[in-house]
């Protein structure tokens, strides 16, 4: 057993941890630690968000009415959601929770030091700068991008717009997300605690394992087809331009074999940041653990097999169609299995209704609706009236926002104490997620009656009859960009100025929350004990410290005794 | 050998006779298959198969390129698996996409280039 | 349940070995880690590759003809000999990371250095092939513009030595190199740094495999040319218009009849409104099919052949690393995991030729 002064040097909030130990430019510019590295991608992520956001809510302005509010031309409309989609994908949302979080979260919830490949972690970030910028360029060099995020040929190979550079950026970028994936690949396999087999591991690993799987082995398609769309538009290669006998639906087949196991990139770190929050705050076992890590798994791989779902209506031939759409209704199984899971882990748990269980909940409901309306699309005949319309964009949001950035949201609120060891005020952090969760359904709900109804996406000006579907998702945009405003302004204001915290303010159980908070340079000061992630029990309240810390830690004078038998 | 006792767990260093013996029976193999391709018709050998034997050859060469030259043999199980995964996924990439563009190249073949939209270029040259 | 370490308590110095990282427990660990990572680096790469596998197979399968048309041009006893090349220095690879397992240094140094120089070698036999086809016109599908006739070089070196003018503008670049190296390697010595003059030394000697690959090209294509065996006898034909000739015309019909049933004379002539296809009907009546279809082919070839001969490019960078640090004594039987994983590497890119090879130059 450990005395008072050592549980003190273990748990209290450190005078020197990894955000003062060294300071200066080049101490982060050049930084080996995870956790930096981490830091400095959320706030890379961030400037994404808000810059894409940004677009997004010029989009919406013009939109106010149907022949555009903003007198902005047809071309410049188009330039915007080009730009809003492909910053918002590469350079957001992919690496938004597994190079942010996950960074943070991973080699800690495996009590190691540091990831496997500490500078190829940094050269991610790297790369990550350089993609951004070069998707930026586009723009910058006023040559704007008109393609969409997807660079569908023939029309890719044709528009004088900035096609080349934005490619580069996005093939840049995802060498920058193998990086990442291959690192936690290697990490969670060789350099679990002592202790920690497969099945130990929090849910959020298993969930970054399997996208792991998807970066390493779909990203490099995408390299190479831009890299022969670049080819293509440069020298006529002929293998997608349909003027040199190419075939510019093949295009669709490269760029869709990443693309739709990347949905799942997007998607699956979001199911784990929420496997942990729901357990976390319902203080309950997770209900059906292997359930929840082998769906995260079958997602991944069925998640390859789907890809011509994208293409029922660009001529692909009906066997095929008829495959994939079979294919794409299994996907939805493991996705439910998740939803379910949660649901039965809610049941009589003991709630904590803070911010980011706010977000974990509006997670399962906008995931829920997502999810669904993508079986829709994914039969034959209905993808036939709703392809290309808002009904598809109102999917993706749902599954994208709704999802992914949810959980984002509710993964930084979840893991802000341990960074700054300071607390957030939760009052209004639950304001922002009511903003953020209203907002977005009224951004998004109407159009899935306007797509239904027969709204094109990508148009720049509009049928009258939809007036009122679109400035409703006007409104509701501005509202969903206030409150993601509002939640950033509570979080910067409490990394600097929030209370101080303890090391476990939440009776978490996994590895991470037994450092200190803010961590030591080397996460743990003491080789940390392995700890069930799932076992609240295993937690109890230190008067001294006023926070949870591990039972062995424990003063056993103080030490209540287990609800439970320990669970193995 | 005994100069392999102490080391560690980790390091299998390959005997040189598996080496140098790997190494010529690919450099056969080479040789074989560009006589079987250069001359398969003075040999016999029906048109037909001289390209699935050339591909059969590869494989077998690639096999103990990989077995011997990259110690797969000895190599975890885990290495093993990742790397024929890929293998794997390339191979359902590649029938996917040959399955469908199978069925629509008559629709390719007809497309009359001449009927192409005009592209950006033109339209900036006659604007 | 594990009871805590706290007698390591701010112990973060273990006794950790020179090459051993701070947050790795132990040099198996370590090794493991790299291990599986190249793997997982060698699974991108086949993927990556595989769009390419992709193109050609879907073009392959679809237009079996200008498979067997364009395959003529691609000699294949030059692609043989470079097969053999790049097995050579997979087993030299091979042997090195033995030597390095067994911390032989000096060996290892040794069999890096030969792998380098194969590596270079190879790189100058595909020159010799990229610039004859360059002079040939043969290029991408949309600049394939079939000359029959070798343009006369221009340069003074070109014309002295009888070789493509591309070919000395390619080799301007090693040479510049194998320059920049001896003259390195020079001053190293001068000023007493003797490991980076063995260094630079060697890489002089990497960069001069490219020349020792340039002339065992050129003599090989002409000893191929000389002997006229049957399959060069088909390659030389290929070169004259005649055969040439026939053989698009073979297959425009068979496309005519195919697809353009019914497209009408007038219909007809549209077709190639295209002004770098007009070039073209100074030669022969219909370029249009050959243009197309052969071109493709060979845009195939320039991209996978390219992106290989990229991987033999970075793969000289690295295993120049490997040379360094062998010369500087680093490997030992706890620590060779970079030759290990290099050696994968330069495997893998040994493996994805073996298959290259038997695509593009053996289709009959
Ligand atoms: C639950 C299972 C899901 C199914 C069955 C499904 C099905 C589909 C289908 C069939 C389409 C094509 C619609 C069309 O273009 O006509 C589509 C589009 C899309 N889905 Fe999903 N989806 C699912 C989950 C997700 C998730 C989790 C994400 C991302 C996190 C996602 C992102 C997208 C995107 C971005 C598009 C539109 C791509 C574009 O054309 O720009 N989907 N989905
Ligand atoms: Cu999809």
């Amino acid at each position: 057993m450990v005395d008072a002064k050592t549980r003190k040097q273990l748990f209290d909030t450190p005078e020197t941890h990894f955000l003062n130990c060294s300071k200066g430019f080049k101490s982060w510019a050049f930084t080996l630690d995870h956790k930096r590295i981490g830091i400095m991608y959320l706030i890379g992520v961030t400037i994404a968000l808000f810059l894409a956001g940004i677009f997004a809510l010029v989009l919406r302005t013009h939109l106010w009415t149907f022949d555009g509010a903003t007198g902005m031309s047809d071309d410049m409309y188009n330039q915007m959601f080009t730009l809003h989609g492909a910053v918002m994908v590469f350079s957001f949302i992919i690496p938004s929770i597994p190079a942010a979080l996950g960074n943070i979260a991973l080699p800690m919830m495996l009590g190691a030091k540091d990831v496997a490949f500490p500078r190829m972690n940094l050269a991610s970030f790297y790369l990550w700068i350089i993609g951004t910028g070069l998707l930026l360029t586009a723009i910058l060099t006023g040559y704007g991008l008109d393609t969409g995020w997807t660079f569908y040929t023939p029309y890719s190979i044709e528009t004088q717009t900035g096609v080349i550079f934005a490619t580069f950026g996005a093939f840049v970028l995802g060498f920058s997300s193998i990086f990442t994936g291959l690192n936690f690949l290697v990490t969670v396999n060789t350099m679990r605690a002592k202790g920690q087999g497969w099945f130990k591991l929090p849910l959020f690993i298993w969930s970054l394992y399997a996208t792991a799987i998807i970066q390493v082995l779909a990203t490099p398609v995408l390299g190479i087809t831009l890299l022969m769309l670049i080819a293509e538009k440069t020298m006529h290669i002929g293998i997608f331009d349909p003027r040199y006998g190419g075939d510019p639906v093949l295009f669709q087949h490269f760029f869709w074999f990443y693309s739709h196991p990347a949905v799942y990139i997007m998607i699956l770190p979001a199911m784990g940041v929420i496997s942990e929050l729901i357990s976390v705050y319902s203080q309950k076992r997770i209900f059906g653990y292997s359930f929840i890590a082998f769906s995260s798994v079958a997602i991944a791989l069925l998640g390859f097999l789907v890809w011509g779902h994208h293409m029922f209506t660009s001529g692909q031939s009906q066997v095929v169609t008829l495959i994939f759409s079979a294919i794409t209704f299994t996907v939805a199984i493991p996705s439910a299995v998740k939803v379910f899971n949660w649901l039965a882990t809610l049941y009589k748990g003991s709630i904590l209704l803070n911010t980011p269980m706010c977000y974990a909940l509006s997670f399962i409901f906008l995931f829920g609706i997502g999810g669904l309306t993508g079986l829709f699309l994914g039969a034959l005949s209905t993808d036939i009236h709703l392809h290309d319309t808002y009904f598809v964009v109102a999917h993706f949001h749902f599954v994208m926002v709704g999802g992914t950035l949810t959980a984002l949201l509710g993964g930084v609120f979840h893991w802000w104490p341990k960074i700054w060891g300071r607390m957030y005020n939760d009052m209004l952090g639950r304001a922002g997620c009511f903003l953020v969760f209203s907002g977005f359904n009224l951004t998004f709900f109407p159009q899935f009656v306007m797509g239904s109804r027969g709204m094109p996406r990508r148009y720049a000006s509009y049928d009258p009859e939809f007036v009122a579907f679109h400035q409703l998702s006007t409104v509701g945009a501005f509202i969903l960009g206030l409150g993601i405003l509002l939640s950033f302004l509570v979080l910067v204001y409490a990394a600097f100025r929030g209370p101080r915290c303890g090391s476990n303010p939440f009776k978490a159980a996994s590895l991470e929350w037994q450092s200190s908070s803010p961590p030591d340079f080397h996460n743990f000061v003491h080789k940390p004990v392995f700890n069930d992630p799932y076992d609240f029990d295993s937690q109890v309240y230190d008067e001294e410290l006023d926070t949870y810390i591990s039972r062995e830690f424990a003063d056993p004078a103080t030490v209540p005794p287990r609800k439970e038998p320990v669970h193995h | 050998m005994s100069d392999h006792d102490n080391l560690p767990s980790f390091c299998h260093p390959a005997a040189p006779k598996l080496l140098f013996g790997v190494f010529f029976a690919l450099i056969f193999l080479t040789i074989f298959t560009v006589v079987t391709s250069a001359s398969g018709k003075w040999l016999g050998i029906p048109p037909a198969f001289t390209f699935p034997i050339a591909m059969m050859i590869a494989t077998l060469k690639g096999f103990l390129v990989c077995a011997f030259f990259m110690h797969m043999w000895w190599d975890k199980g885990f290495n093993i698996m990742a790397f024929l995964s890929s293998i794997l996924f390339a191979a359902l990439f590649i029938s996917m996409t040959l399955m469908d563009t199978g069925h629509y190249q008559d629709a390719i073949e007809s497309y009359d280039v001449k009927q192409m939209p005009k592209v950006a270029e033109q339209l900036a040259d006659e604007a | 349940m594990a009871v805590a370490d706290t007698h390591s308590l701010n112990d973060h110095h273990d006794d950790h070995g020179e090459f051993i990282a701070h947050h790795f427990d132990s040099p198996e660990q370590q090794f493991d880690s790299g291990k599986l990572g190249i793997w997982l680096f060698l699974v991108t790469e086949v993927l990556f590759f595989s769009g390419l596998f992709v193109a050609y197979t879907l073009y392959r399968n679809h237009h079996p003809e200008i498979f067997e048309q364009a395959h003529v041009f691609l000699n294949k006893y030059l692609g043989g000999l470079n097969t053999i090349v790049l097995l050579f220095s997979s087993l030299t690879m091979a042997l090195g990371v033995r030597a390095a397992q067994l911390g032989k240094n000096k060996n290892c140094a040794i069999y890096i250095l030969i792998t380098m120089v194969c590596a270079t070698m190879f790189l100058g036999v595909k020159a010799v092939e990229y610039s004859h086809k360059w002079d040939m016109g043969i290029l991408v599908r949309s600049a394939f513009e079939l000359t029959y006739v070798h343009p006369e070089p221009t340069l003074g070196i070109a014309k002295a030595l009888h070789i493509s003018d591309y070919l000395v503008w390619i080799s301007l670049i090693p040479a510049l190199l194998f320059g920049g190296f001896l003259l390195a390697s020079g001053i190293a010595k001068l000023t007493d740094k003797s490991l980076c003059a063995k260094f630079m030394l060697g890489m002089a000697v990497t960069i001069s495999g490219y020349f020792l690959g340039v002339v065992v090209g050129l003599v090989f294509m002409a000893a191929v040319e000389g002997n006229g065996d049957e399959d060069h006898a088909s390659l030389r034909n290929a070169n004259q218009p005649i055969a040439l000739l026939a053989m698009t015309q073979e297959t425009q019909t068979e496309a005519e009849s195919a697809t353009h049933n019914e497209a009408d004379e007038g219909d007809h002539a549209d077709d190639h409104s295209h002004q770098h296809e007009q070039v073209f009907d100074k030669h022969h009546p219909d370029p249009e099919t050959l243009s197309r279809d052969v071109g493709t082919f060979f845009s195939i070839y320039y991209c996978m052949t390219g992106l290989h001969a990229i991987h033999i490019i970075a793969g000289i960078g690295f295993l120049a690393w490997l040379y360094w640090r062998s010369l500087a004594g680093h490997w030992r039987s706890d620590y060779f995991g970079p030759v290990d994983y290099v050696g994968l590497y330069w495997h893998l890119v040994d493996l994805i030729w073996i298959y290259l090879f038997p695509l593009l130059y053996l289709i009959d």
